[in-house]
């Protein structure tokens, strides 16, 4: 198998949430991120922050479907974390102007751009969620994210029948799309 | 349509659930009723953003597995290193910052030594200015060539010792058979020393008591031509008080000049208890001169000013010279006059007494 069918492979792994994908990853890119953060002001934790957030990028990529990967997992990690590391060294007021960048590095900016945006939506989602309270939250993700039946979902919170939890779930959801199209709207 | 049935028929229709009569069904009633229509978008896209948050909440549960499993096989170092490990990471980071802090710390360290030192030792030629004229201008230098020459020519007459003095200060007697105090600062170094009086004589002294931490230093006329002084000035023990009405008489040029002021405090530079410090205008060559009172009493000597300072002078106190003469006892009796004849006489006339007792300091 030749790199290229190897990070095809990787990344396929990668978009279905595969465990050993995941780990090749990190096992072949961990030490050289950590190494260029330490080298430039960063602690080994900071190395793990901004390295799950690279991974986080390179899953949006690989799971949107339209991605095509035009330069080695190598190298568009390297990138994103160093773009991603420079921007927290601005935050904390550490810059260093002198990042060292002797790797290959391609640009991600606008890539990075997107992903935040993204994050931002998450976020409100999230937070709408967290606002629902309980049983709403656990029913909607039962349904929604564990893709569970109603019969199951009305046994399991103990409703006399799955009508009776459709129900509870409609007005569950509802209620969470109010909360969360107020703030989406909000936050535009 | 109930919305309850519409938000299940929109979801059935996202995950393909519909048989294909109820999905044309479905697509038909969009394309007829934009309000529907619009439900049916903002429920997709709400559905997927819910969809997408589970999935990334899943994968970063897979992520923070895989990044502890490998931690746990020592791939990747531990989380919030403590203790020891985090000393020894911090030195490893800092190492060559701290090289650098160090030597620059040891670098100020020696500089500001060095400077403390220099400064110290050299207290007295920083804050202070010694009160002697050694740059004798060149006028001065040349009459005394051309007195010297005349000496020599002169049948009947003994040469007199002369030399090109390369300094002038100011000295006065303290025993009218020829010892003469001044400061320690003023003979400092020199080969040769001659005393000289308002007339023009001039007379071989030597040192016989010099004490650079008090600044005094006591002269002895070696020349038997030197005739006994009957003093006019008297020396005090004790101390001054502040106030007092003072004056001097120096050599700051080839003549006597007179300076009037006050004593302006009990001690000296820098707290220094051994002089006092005097308001009075004094220039370079009025070093050694004696300070006066109105009764006619030798209260100190001048010793210097402060540089930064216009009007501070310091003057050593009459004590000191008391001092000195415990000192050199043994070898030389000096006997200091106690009586003032000139107390009670008008300025003019004390001055012309006490004109008698003060010399010009000269060497080389």
């Amino acid at each position: 198998m030749n790199i290229l069918e190897h990070e095809h492979v990787l990344l396929q792994g990668l978009a279905a949430n595969d465990k050993k994908a995941v780990e090749t990853i990190y096992r072949e890119n961990y030490l050289t991120i950590q190494s260029f953060i330490v080298k430039n002001n960063g602690y080994p934790d900071d190395a793990k922050d901004i390295f799950q957030e690279a991974m986080i990028v390179l899953y949006e990529k690989a799971s949107s479907g339209t991605f095509e990967l035009t330069c080695q997992i190598k190298t568009y990690l390297y990138s994103v974390c160093r773009r991603l590391w420079l921007k927290r060294l601005q935050q904390m007021q550490r810059f260093n102007p002198s990042v060292e960048s002797i790797d290959e590095v391609i640009p991600v900016e606008e890539e990075l751009d997107v992903h935040e945006k993204r994050n931002a939506d998450l976020i409100v989602m999230e937070n709408a969620m967290n606002k629902i309270g309980e049983p709403c939250k656990s029913i909607l993700e039962a349904y929604y994210l564990q893709k569970k039946s109603m019969p199951e979902i009305a046994q399991f919170f103990g409703y006399t029948n799955a009508d009776n939890a459709k129900t509870q779930k409609y007005k569950c959801l509802v209620r969470l799309k109010k909360i969360f199209f107020a703030q989406y709207k909000n936050g535009e | 349509m109930d919305e309850n049935l519409l938000l299940d028929a929109i979801e059935r229709y996202k995950n393909g659930e519909m048989t294909a009569q109820e999905k044309t069904f479905f697509e038909e009633m969009r394309k007829n009723n934009p309000d529907v229509d619009q439900v049916a978008v903002e429920h997709t896209f709400f559905l997927n953003e819910l969809e997408r948050l589970g999935k990334r909440k899943s994968y970063q549960n897979t992520l923070s597995e895989v990044e502890s499993n490998l931690v746990n096989e020592g791939i990747i170092s531990k989380k919030q290193s403590k203790g020891t490990a985090k000393i020894a990471y911090l030195w490893n980071r800092y190492k060559k910052t701290v090289a650098v802090a160090a030597c620059i710390a040891a670098l100020v360290s020696i500089s500001t030594a060095t400077i403390l030192s220099t400064y110290s030792d050299k207290k007295q030629s920083i804050g202070l200015t010694p009160l002697v004229a050694d740059k004798l201008n060149k006028l001065e230098n040349k009459v005394d060539q051309i007195e010297y020459k005349l000496d020599n020519a002169a049948v009947g007459i003994t040469p007199k010792p002369k030399f090109a003095a390369n300094f002038r200060a100011t000295g006065f007697l303290i025993d009218g058979r020829g010892f003469i105090a001044t400061n320690a600062h003023v003979i400092n170094n020199a080969r040769n020393l001659i005393v000289e009086n308002k007339r023009g004589d001039q007379f071989i002294a030597i040192p016989v008591y010099v004490n650079k931490s008090t600044d005094l230093a006591i002269l002895k006329v070696t020349d038997t031509s030197f005739k006994k002084i009957i003093m006019p000035y008297s020396i005090p023990r004790a101390s001054a008080e502040l106030g007092e009405q003072i004056f001097t008489l120096g050599y700051p040029k080839e003549e006597v000049v007179y300076g009037e002021g006050y004593l302006s405090a009990k001690s000296g530079y820098f707290g220094d208890t051994t002089s006092y410090q005097i308001s009075i205008s004094v220039n370079p060559g009025n070093s050694g001169g004696p300070v006066i009172n109105r009764n006619g009493e030798v209260i100190g000597i001048i010793s210097g000013k402060e540089t930064n300072a216009d009007g501070v002078v310091f003057a050593i106190k009459s004590k000191s010279i008391y001092k000195a003469l415990e000192e050199i006892k043994t070898s030389e009796s000096i006997k200091l006059p106690t009586v003032a004849t000139i107390k009670g006489l008008e300025r003019v006339q004390q001055i012309k007494k006490i004109e008698d007792c003060v010399f010009m300091v000269k060497g080389n």
